[in-house]
C-alpha cells in the first residue's frame, strides 16, 4: 500500500464503535458473524423448546399437553425456525466470521449491504413467532405450506408469507455477498483450487441460495395471491393444481436441504485434516463433489412426491437420479476416512463432533437412499423414518458441524481456548442423547407411526418414550454447551494464535482473538 | 477516479442505512398483513413503511453516489458492484422463471389432465366431465365467468416495439457516455425512460381494457392468473427500471460520471435489458402462443 493511502483508507482502523450502535450499525464482516450465530443460538433454543414440548406431549399415547391444533402449529414452527432461523444463519455468521480471513481480505465485499442481511432476519423471526398469539394461531399445515390445507391459516397467514420473503430477502443478500467476496477479494496468489474447502462449499451454497431462494418467493406469493386475489394456481377448478405448489416448493426445497448441509461438508473437510495432522485426501474430488452434488440437488424434487400422483416415468427419472447423489457423497464420505486413515490423530472437541459427523450423517444418508426407491417410500412416506432421516443428516449432521465449528474456531473469535474436559462432555451427552433420540424413530416409521401427529396407537409407546429421554438428555446438554461457551469466554486459557498443532490456513496466521479488521494488507499465498 | 490515492479495498463505516430498511420492510409488510386481514390501522402501516422504505433508498444511495463521486472506490470495490448487480439479476430471472414453469405447467400438465389426458381418464370423468383441455381457459369451474383472452394486437405488440426501441436507445445512450457526448448521453437517456413510462401506461390501459371489456380478470382461473402476474411483476420491474433511468438521467445531468467510470450507469442499463428480455418472453409465451 502506498503512503497515501493510509489518511484516507485507513480512517476506520480504530476498533468497533462503543455500546449498542456498534452491533445496530456494524459493516465488520466479524460483528456479523457473532450477531447471526447469536441470533441463530436464540432461534435453536427457541425451535428447541417446541421439539421439547413435542416429545414431551409424545412421550406416551393419548393427550397430555398440548390440543393437536396447537401441536400441528409447533411442528410447523419448530421446522421453520430450526431451517430458517438457526441452521442456515448460523452457517452464514461462520460465513461471515471465516471467509475474509480464510481468503486474506480484509472484510466481506459489501460491508453495508452485509449487515441489512443480519437486521432483516430479528424482524423476520419476530414477525413469524408472533403469529402464534394470533386469531386462529399460528401456522399449522407443516413447514412446507401445502395447499390447500396452508390456505385454512387464519390471521397467521400473511404474516407468516411475509415472514417468509423477509427472510429470503435476508438469504439473497446474504448469497451475493459471499459471491463477491469469494470472488473478487481473495488476496494475490489465492487461486480457485487454493481455497480451503469452507469456502469452496460456501461459493456453491451461495449460489445454490441465489437460484432457488427466488423461487420460494413465487411460490409463497402464489399461494398468498391464491387466499386473497382469487387467482387459481393451485385449484383444480381454474385449470390450476395443487400438486404444482409440491413441485415449485421441492424445486426450493431440495436444493435447501443441501444448502443446510454444504456448508458442514467444508466445515468437516476443514477439522479433520487438522486433528488427524494430514492435508485432506483428495481435495480436487471433494470441489467436484461438492459441484456435483449441487448440480443434481436441481433434478431430483420430486423425490419428495412419489405419493402425490406422478406418471410412472416421473417416478423412475427421480428415482435414478436421487440415488445418483449418493455417488458424490460416497466420494466425500472415503476422502474424510482415507484422511484419518494412518494419521497421527487426536480427539479434541471439534474432532469428535466432526468424527461422528461422519458416522452419523452417513446413516441419515443410507436412509436418504432408502426413501429413494419408489416402491419402499409409498411404504416410508409421512412415517416417522422420514422423520428419522432428516433429523439425522440435520442434528448429528449439520448442527453437529456447526459444534465443531464453534470449538475448532472459538479460540480464534474471542481469543481463549475452551475447557476441552467439559466440551467433551458436551460432546458425549450430544452424541448418546441425540441417537437415543432419533434412532428407534427408524423403528417407529417402519411400524407405520404417521409423523406430525400429537397422539398414536399404544404399539408405538415404548420407542415413543425412549425417544422422548434422548430429545430431554439432547435439549437440556445444549445449556452445558452455553455454559462451556460463557466458561471459555470468562476463565479460558489465552489462546496462541495457531490454536490447533495441525492447523493450516490464513485464519490461523492471525493472532487469537483476531483483529477487529482482518487483512488490510493481503498476504503472501504460496 | 484517483487511483494513486487510494489503492485499498474501501470498508465503511457502521450505516444505520440497513436498519432504517428493515424497520421499513417490517412495518410496510406487517401493515399489508393488517390490510389483508381487514385491519383498518393496516394501510397507515403500509404507506408508512413505504415512505420509510423511500427514505432508506434515498438515504443509502445518496451516501452511495457521494463515496463514488469522492473517488474513494477503487477498482475492486466497482468489479464488486458489477458482480453484485449480475448476481442479483441472476436471482430476478429465478423469480421470473417460477412464473413462466407455472404457465408451461399449466398449459403442458395440468389443464390436459384435468381434461382427462395421460392416466387421468377418471379425473375428467368423475370430476369435470364436460371439461376439454384447452388454452385460453380459466377452468373447468369457469373460474370468473366468461372472458375473452388479451389479443397480442395491437396494445402488446406497440409495447414490444416501445421496449425494443428503448433498449436501443440506452445502448446509443451508453456509446454517448463512453464517447463522453453528454448531450447525446441525456437526450437519448432521457428518450430511454420517457419510453419506459409510456410502456407503463399503455400497459395500464390495457389492464383496465382487461377489467372493462373483455372480463379478464386476476380471478380468471389460470389464464387470467398467469396473464396478470407475469405481465404484473414484469410491469413492477419496468416501473423500477424506468424510475432507476430517471434517477440516472437526473445525475447525468448534474454531471456525474466519466467515460471511463459509470456503473450506476451500466448497472441501470444491465436492469432495463433484463427487463427487455423478459418482456420478450411474454409475448411470446403469454401473448402469442
Amino acid at each position: 500500500m502506498s503512503e497515501a493511502v493510509s489518511h484516507d483508507s485507513h480512517h476506520d482502523d480504530h476498533g468497533p464503535a462503543k455500546g449498542l450502535t456498534r452491533w445496530l450499525f456494524t459493516t465488520n464482516h466479524k460483528d456479523i458473524g457473532t450477531l447471526y450465530l447469536i441470533f441463530s443460538l436464540i432461534m435453536f433454543f427457541t425451535g428447541g423448546a417446541m421439539a421439547l414440548i413435542i416429545r414431551a406431549e409424545l412421550f406416551q399415547p393419548g393427550l397430555q399437553f398440548v390440543d393437536p391444533h396447537f401441536f400441528n402449529q409447533l411442528t410447523t414452527m419448530h421446522a421453520l425456525l430450526m431451517v430458517f432461523g438457526a441452521v442456515m444463519p448460523a452457517f452464514v455468521g461462520l460465513a461471515n466470521w471465516l471467509l475474509p480471513m480464510m481468503i486474506g481480505a480484509p472484510d466481506m465485499a459489501l460491508p453495508r449491504m452485509n449487515n441489512w442481511s443480519f437486521w432483516i432476519l430479528p424482524f423476520a423471526f419476530a414477525m413469524l413467532i408472533s403469529t402464534l398469539f394470533m386469531q386462529g394461531g399460528g401456522p399449522a399445515g407443516g413447514w412446507t405450506l401445502y395447499p390447500p390445507l396452508v390456505l385454512q391459516t387464519g390471521d397467521a397467514f400473511p404474516f407468516m408469507i411475509f415472514a417468509i420473503h423477509l427472510m429470503g430477502i435476508s438469504s439473497i443478500m446474504g448469497s451475493i455477498n459471499v459471491i463477491v467476496t469469494i470472488l473478487n477479494m481473495r488476496a494475490p496468489g489465492m487461486t480457485l483450487l487454493k481455497m480451503p474447502l469452507f469456502v469452496w462449499t460456501w461459493l456453491i451454497t451461495a449460489y445454490l441460495l441465489l437460484a432457488v431462494m427466488p423461487v420460494l418467493a413465487g411460490a409463497v406469493t402464489m399461494l398468498l395471491t391464491d387466499k386473497y386475489f382469487g387467482t387459481s394456481f393451485f385449484l383444480g377448478a381454474g385449470g390450476g393444481d395443487p400438486v404444482l405448489f409440491q413441485h415449485i416448493f421441492w424445486f426450493f426445497g431440495h436444493p435447501e436441504v443441501y444448502i443446510m448441509i454444504l456448508p458442514a461438508f467444508g466445515v468437516v473437510s476443514q477439522i479433520i485434516p487438522t486433528f488427524a495432522r494430514k492435508p485432506l485426501f483428495g481435495y480436487e474430488a471433494m470441489v467436484y463433489a461438492t459441484a456435483t452434488i449441487a448440480f443434481l440437488s436441481f433434478i431430483v424434487w420430486a423425490h419428495h412426491m412419489f405419493t402425490s400422483g406422478m406418471p410412472i416415468a416421473g417416478q423412475m427419472f427421480f428415482m435414478f437420479a436421487t440415488m445418483l447423489i449418493a455417488i458424490p457423497t460416497a466420494v466425500k464420505v472415503f476422502n474424510w476416512t482415507a484422511t484419518m486413515w494412518r494419521g497421527e490423530m487426536t480427539f479434541e472437541t471439534p474432532m469428535l463432533f466432526a468424527v461422528a459427523f461422519v458416522i452419523l450423517f452417513t446413516i441419515g444418508g443410507f436412509s436418504g437412499l432408502m426413501l429413494a426407491i419408489v416402491p419402499a417410500d409409498y411404504q416410508y412416506h409421512d412415517t416417522y423414518f422420514v422423520v428419522a432421516h432428516f433429523h439425522y443428516v440435520l442434528v448429528p449432521g449439520a448442527v453437529f458441524s456447526i459444534m465443531a465449528a464453534t470449538y475448532y474456531w472459538l479460540p480464534k473469535w474471542t481469543g481463549k481456548m475452551y475447557n476441552e474436559t467439559l466440551g467433551k462432555t458436551h460432546f458425549w451427552l450430544s452424541m448418546i442423547g441425540v441417537n437415543v433420540l432419533f434412532f428407534p424413530q427408524h423403528f417407529l416409521g417402519l411400524a407405520g407411526m404417521p409423523r406430525r401427529i400429537p397422539d398414536y396407537a399404544i404399539q408405538f409407546a415404548d420407542f415413543n418414550m425412549v425417544s422422548s429421554i434422548g430429545a430431554l438428555i439432547f435439549g437440556f446438554s445444549q445449556l452445558f454447551f452455553v455454559w462451556v461457551i460463557i466458561d471459555c469466554v470468562r476463565n479460558g486459557k489465552q489462546a496462541t494464535s495457531q490454536v490447533w498443532e495441525g492447523a493450516e490456513g490464513l485464519e490461523w496466521t492471525l493472532p487469537s482473538p483476531a483483529p477487529y479488521h482482518s487483512f488490510e494488507t493481503a498476504p503472501e499465498i504460496k | 477516479m484517483a487511483h494513486a490515492a487510494n489503492d485499498s479495498y474501501y470498508v465503511p463505516h457502521g450505516s444505520h442505512w440497513p436498519l432504517v430498511g428493515s424497520v421499513g420492510l417490517f412495518t410496510m409488510l406487517a401493515g399489508a398483513a393488517n390490510w389483508l386481514n381487514g385491519s383498518s390501522i393496516g394501510v397507515y402501516m403500509l404507506a408508512i413503511g413505504a415512505l420509510t422504505i423511500i427514505y432508506m433508498v434515498f438515504g443509502w444511495f445518496g451516501t452511495v453516489i457521494r463515496e463514488s463521486e469522492a473517488g474513494i472506490y477503487n477498482d475492486d470495490v466497482d468489479i464488486s458492484f458489477r458482480m453484485g448487480m449480475m448476481w442479483f439479476i441472476f436471482s430476478e430471472i429465478m423469480f421470473f422463471a417460477v412464473f413462466f414453469g407455472v404457465l408451461f405447467y399449466a398449459r403442458t400438465i395440468s389443464i390436459p389432465w384435468l381434461g382427462g389426458d395421460s392416466n387421468n381418464f377418471f379425473t375428467n370423468t368423475l370430476l369435470w366431465e364436460n371439461f376439454t383441455a384447452e388454452w385460453p381457459t380459466n377452468g373447468p369451474g369457469n373460474m370468473g365467468g366468461e372472458f375473452e383472452p388479451m389479443p397480442p394486437w395491437p396494445l402488446p405488440t406497440l409495447n414490444t416495439i416501445i421496449l425494443l426501441t428503448s433498449g436501443a436507445t440506452i445502448t446509443a445512450a451508453h456509446h454517448a457516455i463512453k464517447a463522453g457526448h453528454r448531450s447525446l448521453l441525456t437526450t437519448f437517456l432521457g428518450l430511454t425512460w420517457v419510453l419506459g413510462f409510456i410502456f407503463m401506461a399503455c400497459q395500464a390501459y390495457e389492464y383496465y381494457e382487461a377489467y372493462a371489456h373483455l372480463n379478464l380478470t386476476l380471478s380468471s382461473g389460470m389464464y387470467g392468473a398467469t396473464f396478470f402476474m407475469l405481465t404484473g411483476f414484469h410491469g413492477l420491474h419496468v416501473t423500477i427500471g424506468a424510475i432507476i433511468l430517471l434517477v440516472i438521467w437526473l445525475r447525468c445531468l448534474k454531471g456525474h460520471f466519466t467515460p471511463e467510470h459509470h456503473f450506476g450507469f451500466e448497472a441501470a442499463a444491465w436492469y432495463w435489458h433484463f427487463v427487455d428480455v423478459v418482456w420478450l418472453g411474454l409475448y411470446i409465451f403469454v401473448y402469442w402462443l
